[in-house]
């Protein structure tokens, strides 16, 4: 499906397109085959194509003089591209012990849902979560896919210090988080996963339109794979997802 | 002796006695990294860090030491030529007296020092050559959660490369235009968001005079008092340095180098790119206006 996309200006030397303001995988979909026609005509003037979950960013090297000519050179980038491109994309199974040592606040959504702690987590690990982009830090995960009855407002006043690998709920939405940071949501467990290397080419797994399934996992288990992943030969486990 | 090349030395070494209030190692960024969520980074002030470098005749984005509010005192173990531009911390080399914006000749043994600023808030050195840190992901530019080292600290050594090319003399006078540095108006556009602000709102981000509060870094400068606002957080969206928000509670944000790669809020203002390099050269109580441009 192809959206009516808008175009507006944001600073000297970037194009935003948006998209209509809601959060769906079809427009996910449309967006990245957007980004691949434009990238794939190699525009030498466009340094980096920046996507969120209705928009994307497009970058240039210098000012756009010529903005209207611009928009009409992307827009016909578009339209020229017919064949959709191939997106193969992967199911990443992230093992989360989900016990109190960890997610110190799963008690309180527990009470907040009316729901058992294991109802709660049972909810959490059952779904299987779409990447929509990366983004507030270096390797967080913008998921979509949470149930409905664990939506949580975010804390009104924000943890300072939230672990490395702890998986929080905050509204509508969860997500792993990949450093030490303060936030204001949920912590419910702990991944003890990288999601964030920069000394490799590559420094996420996990790109847009990737699946992830949390798997439930011991303490002693958390203990072993971290240890793994510490030393740098945990073997992450996915599998060729077919949407 | 007879059949060996002699190679010369190709590095030498600035030994760190004092770091001073935050200094970093910057070029001018990470670029093509944000589809992970990796921030910029880079010289806060392009134009200063550019006009050092230049001086030198150095690529403009070659790594500088980016010193902030009080500069560190260095040992150099070779000789060398620097330059130094932005902020004014009162450079000494060896107790006398240094000018800003002019190649200076460094003698292996040399004390560089620099004090608190006397203007502006982020002053830059360049080598000859430049730093020659370790880089990662394209960039020798430091930042909390991607490079392990991200402050310069005392004791430290950082490596520059040698080079004896230069001549001083060859050195042209050079215009400075430092009124950037001074001036009090940041010349913005529209933001996404503008538009969905009420005429009294925009009349507000435009005619009001705004103070720096003592809440800013390298990722924000965040603006003291608040505006009446009943807009909404947005869906996450594309942020770029310089981008005005306004949060829910009326604060405005402007975000700089260093920043998140997407955000929520309302993104009412971006700031033109010269404009980066004056709000980067303001502290705490700074006043400050915005002028609005046309494409």
């Amino acid at each position: 499906m192809t959206f009516n996309v808008t175009y507006k200006r944001f600073g000297e030397r970037a194009i935003l397109v948006e998209w209509p303001a809601t959060i769906d995988e079809i427009i996910l979909k449309d967006i990245l085959r957007y980004k691949a026609s434009v990238e794939s005509k190699n525009i030498e003037s466009i340094v980096e194509i920046k996507l969120a979950y209705n928009s994307l960013l497009i970058i240039y090297t210098s000012f756009c003089r010529n903005y209207e000519n611009e928009v009409k050179r992307l827009e016909s980038c578009r339209h020229s591209t017919k064949s959709k491109p191939d997106i193969v994309s992967t199911l990443w199974k992230i093992p989360v012990c989900y016990d109190a040592v960890f997610g110190v606040d799963l008690e309180t959504i527990s009470k907040e849902k009316k729901l058992s702690t294991d109802a709660v987590i049972a909810r959490h690990s059952e779904a299987i979560y779409t990447v929509y982009f990366i983004g507030f830090l270096p390797g967080f995960l913008y998921l979509g896919g949470l149930d409905e009855a664990l939506f949580t407002p975010r804390k009104a006043t924000p943890r300072l210090q939230i672990e490395k690998g702890a998986v929080a709920i905050g509204g509508n939405q969860t997500g792993v988080y990949p450093m030490v940071s303060p936030g204001g949501w949920h912590v419910i467990g702990n991944a003890p996963i990288n999601f964030f290397n920069p000394k490799q080419d590559i420094p996420c797994f996990a790109k847009p339109l990737d699946r992830i399934k949390f798997v439930p996992i011991s303490i002693s288990k958390h203990k072993d794979i971290k240890m793994l992943v510490d030393a740098g030969v945990y073997q992450l486990e996915s599998e060729v997802w077919h949407g | 002796m007879p059949g060996f090349i002699n190679w010369k030395v190709r590095c030498g070494m600035v030994e760190v006695l004092k770091a001073g209030f935050y200094t970093t190692i910057q070029d001018f960024g990470r670029f093509g990294f944000q589809r992970y969520g990796v921030p910029y980074s880079g010289v806060m002030d392009r134009y200063a860090a550019g006009f050092a470098n230049s001086i030198l005749g150095n690529k403009v984005d070659a790594a500088v030491l980016e010193m902030t509010m009080t500069g560190a005192t260095l040992r150099f173990d070779c000789d060398t030529v620097i330059s130094i531009a932005g902020a004014d911390m009162l450079p000494h080399r060896n107790e006398k007296s240094l000018p800003l914006y002019k190649a200076v000749k460094i003698n292996k043994g040399d004390v560089l020092s620099f004090g608190k600023c006397i203007t502006g808030f982020r002053c830059y050195l360049a080598v000859l050559g430049g730093f020659k840190t370790q880089g990662l992901m394209h960039s020798q530019s430091m930042c909390k959660g991607i490079t392990d080292v991200f402050f310069i600290s005392k004791n430290q050594t950082l490596e520059i490369g040698i080079n004896n090319s230069f001549s001083i003399t060859k050195s042209a006078y050079v215009k400075v235009k430092i009124d950037y540095i001074n001036t009090s108006n940041l010349n913005v556009f529209k933001g996404p968001e503008f538009d969905y602000l009420s005429k009294s709102q925009q009349e507000f981000l435009l005619k009001n005079q705004f103070v720096i509060s003592k809440e800013h870094n390298r990722m924000a400068y965040q603006l003291e008092g608040v505006m009446e606002n009943q807009l909404k957080p947005i869906i996450t969206s594309a942020v770029l340095p310089g981008t005005v928000q306004l949060t829910p509670s009326g604060t405005l944000i402007v975000l700089m180098r260093d920043c998140q790669t997407t955000g929520g809020y309302p993104r009412v203002l971006q700031l033109a790119d010269a404009s980066i390099n004056t709000l980067s050269q303001k502290f705490t109580g700074e006043p400050i206006h915005f002028t609005l441009s046309e494409f």
